[in-house]
């Protein structure tokens, strides 16, 4: 992993002590909220509905045990005991008072984290596949790159004030798991011939007007990486709208200047950067590369995991939290943060430090933090993993759900969100509680629930095989549904129902729709995005409005 | 003829704790939505908003939020308004078990 060399360290403590300054004048008056904000903003402070709220960035989702027991102990110290991690590989904290952010922002810089341009127009967090170095299907390491750019892109004096937030997300591997085409920059590692590089996708989004990112160079050698971003978000920040703020996202830039003239100013542009790099980025990138060497793998037989197979606990678990590594003796496991009935994401201190001890112990000191809310340890030798599975169990993280309609993303919506328009947390908790209570869910297989509590979309709701997103109607929690999307490398935007349903109806309706989907499957491996794909909205409109269908026979 | 003005609270957020507050007659901060004072004039309410929204040292975003009169006082209208006055439906924690913001009490 990447540890913070003397540089990083210095310009993160100096962030603490400006930023303590800043609170301390906003505390003693001097400094006013108008003037504040932008400040907090810069340091990943909200105000939400009911207190502040302090976003953390993970960088690429990965951290180590360290740093996994230090959020715990500010959960603990400073918060109610608990973190929250999001759709974008962040941990926030819902409850710390003003006065005490700075000491939070002060123990993150002792383990090497910050929660710099967490919020605010810049360059946010650099998201990365959650598998990593370890999946078997990857090209490279996404996570040296996503690194760069994080150096690259933090405190970058031209990219402070851009006209919107601007995400980047990176994947090493030809299956999407960083949802890169929702990105307004997604860079999928591809190989042509003997040399790896990137297609670089532009101009993806969600929010109020989804996008996905279209191609704005089909192969981008490794060497120009940084000057081709800084092409793209140089032409983004002239060209990008500031006069409306929800036409400001570079993918609204993309579809009024359409994708060529993009092209070809942000080619104009590369040509004039590219000479100014001088190989220092490549230097520093060969650094980079050696931080994220692979562990060293250990050789021994795997027995005890055949063996614990038979106990069928373990065995539901090991079928949906197991995925393959790429050294046969190893797996990759997901821990589920979606026990059915608790939030989504959500932690508590003594979770975070027993997965920081099983980490330590059994994984090579890694853990990942994936944008589906749930923490990744990227290398278990399978010998290790029936012990690792007691020990999760033990502390409420054991739960055999990944991928299934359980394991749901939500937003934190009007629970704690200033923005949001709707609850999406109890919506989540009722769906896992009523498919736990049919025992459906193992039949019913791969199913991506996404939900957001307002249009923002941070539940990621277009891309969910069912999305859901709450919505303030006349002053009523009113749930639309949209269907048959799909946040991989195959991405899509769902598409919408029908009119919404009401907070008490929004589950029952799920409930139709999941066995309208079992009445059509054509066999029980046929998912339900296939099947959704196969037979388009008609089955499942019909399911959601069994009334409607009478009225149109009658 | 004009349409008939809806009542309401001055509502904002605390500067140092972030806990929701009210604005009562009495120009005080409450935790209180009930202790609030329920303005059923519009000139007057937009008065108070500027009352409130001077306390720049005390409170942040401050607003006029519908309200109506209620038994024991002021009560909220709009649901986000009532989960304001409670906190979060997933913990109890907040206003609905007398909790500040900040670390739990032991």
């Amino acid at each position: 992993m990447y540890s913070y060399n003397e540089f990083d360290e210095a310009f993160v403590r100096e962030r603490v002590a400006q930023f303590s300054q800043q609170v301390a004048r906003r505390i003693d008056g001097s400094l006013t909220e108008d003037e504040f904000k932008p400040l907090r903003l810069m340091n990943g402070l909200y105000l939400q509905l009911h207190a502040y709220m302090l976003r953390v960035a993970i960088p690429y989702g990965t951290i180590n045990p360290t740093q996994m027991r230090q959020l715990a102990h500010i959960a603990q110290t400073w918060d109610k005991g608990y973190g929250h991690f999001t759709t974008r590989q962040n941990i926030q904290f819902n409850w710390p008072l003003l006065k005490d952010v700075p000491a939070i922002l002060s123990a993150l810089a002792d383990v090497g984290m910050h929660a710099i341009q967490t919020s605010g127009n810049t360059i946010r967090n650099v998201t990365a596949d959650h598998f990593a170095g370890a999946a078997e299907d990857e090209i490279e390491d996404p996570r040296p790159y996503a690194e760069l750019l994080r150096q690259w892109s933090t405190d970058h004096p031209e990219f402070q004030f851009l006209p919107r937030k601007f995400k980047i997300a990176v994947t090493g591997s030809p299956n999407d798991r960083a949802v890169v085409k929702s990105h307004d920059i997604g860079l999928r590692m591809i190989r042509r011939g003997s040399q790896v590089g990137f297609e670089v996708l532009v101009g993806g989004g969600l929010g109020r007007t989804p996008m996905i990112g279209q191609v704005v160079r089909d192969f981008l050698p490794i060497p120009d990486l940084l000057p081709y971003c800084e092409a793209i978000v140089s032409v983004y920040n002239l060209l990008g709208r500031r006069d409306n703020k929800y036409k400001a996202r570079v993918k609204i830039t993309v579809h009024e200047n359409g994708l060529e003239e993009i092209q070809r100013q942000v080619e104009a542009r590369f040509a004039e950067i590219r000479p100014t790099f001088h190989g220092h980025d490549q230097a520093l990138l060969d650094d980079i590369r050696a931080a994220f060497a692979p562990p060293a793998f250990r050789n021994a037989p795997t027995d005890a995991h055949d063996t614990a197979l038979a106990d069928p606990v373990y065995r539901a678990w090991a079928d949906t939290n197991l995925a393959t590594h790429r050294n046969a003796q190893y797996a990759i496991v997901t821990i589920s943060l979606k026990k059915h009935g608790e939030t989504p994401g959500d932690a508590t201190a003594h979770q975070m430090r027993v997965m920081a001890d099983i980490a330590e112990r059994f994984a090579h000191g890694e853990l990942r933090i994936s944008h589906e809310q749930n923490v990744i340890l990227p290398h278990v030798h399978k010998s290790d993993l029936p012990m690792v599975h007691a020990m999760l169990q033990q502390a409420g993280l054991g739960t055999a759900n990944v991928g299934l309609i359980s394991d749901i993303i939500a937003c934190p919506g009007m629970d704690y969100c200033a923005l949001a328009t709707a609850r999406s947390i109890p919506v989540a908790q009722q769906i896992a509680t009523r498919f736990e209570e049919l025992k459906l869910e193992h039949d019913v297989g791969p199913l991506k629930i996404k939900i957001s509590g307002c249009i923002n979309a941070c539940g990621h709701h277009h891309v969910g095989h069912i999305g859901i997103l709450g919505l303030d109607r006349a002053g009523v929690e009113n749930y639309q549904i949209t269907l048959g999307g799909d946040g991989t490398e195959t991405a899509v935007i769902g598409e919408r129902a029908g009119p919404g349903f009401a907070y008490d109806e929004i589950v029952p309706a799920i409930e139709r729709l999941v066995r309208a989907y079992l009445d059509v499957r054509s066999e029980p491996s046929e998912t339900f995005l296939q099947t959704y794909r196969r037979l388009g909205l008609g089955p499942f409109k019909a399911a959601l409005y069994p009334a409607e269908g009478a009225q149109d026979a009658a | 003829m004009s349409r008939k003005f809806t009542p309401k609270v001055v509502t904002a957020n605390d500067l140092l704790i972030g806990d929701v507050v009210y604005l009562t007659a009495d120009d005080q901060w409450t935790r209180e939505h009930a202790q609030a004072e329920l303005i059923e004039d519009e000139a007057h309410a937009q008065l108070r908003l500027l009352d409130g929204a001077g306390q720049k040292n005390i409170v942040v975003g401050v607003y006029l939020a519908d309200a109506i009169a209620g038994p024991n006082g002021p009560e909220p209208t709009h649901f986000r308004e009532v989960f304001r006055t409670r906190g979060p439906s997933n913990y109890a924690h907040g206003k609905q078990v007398g909790e500040q913001p900040g670390p739990r009490q032991p």
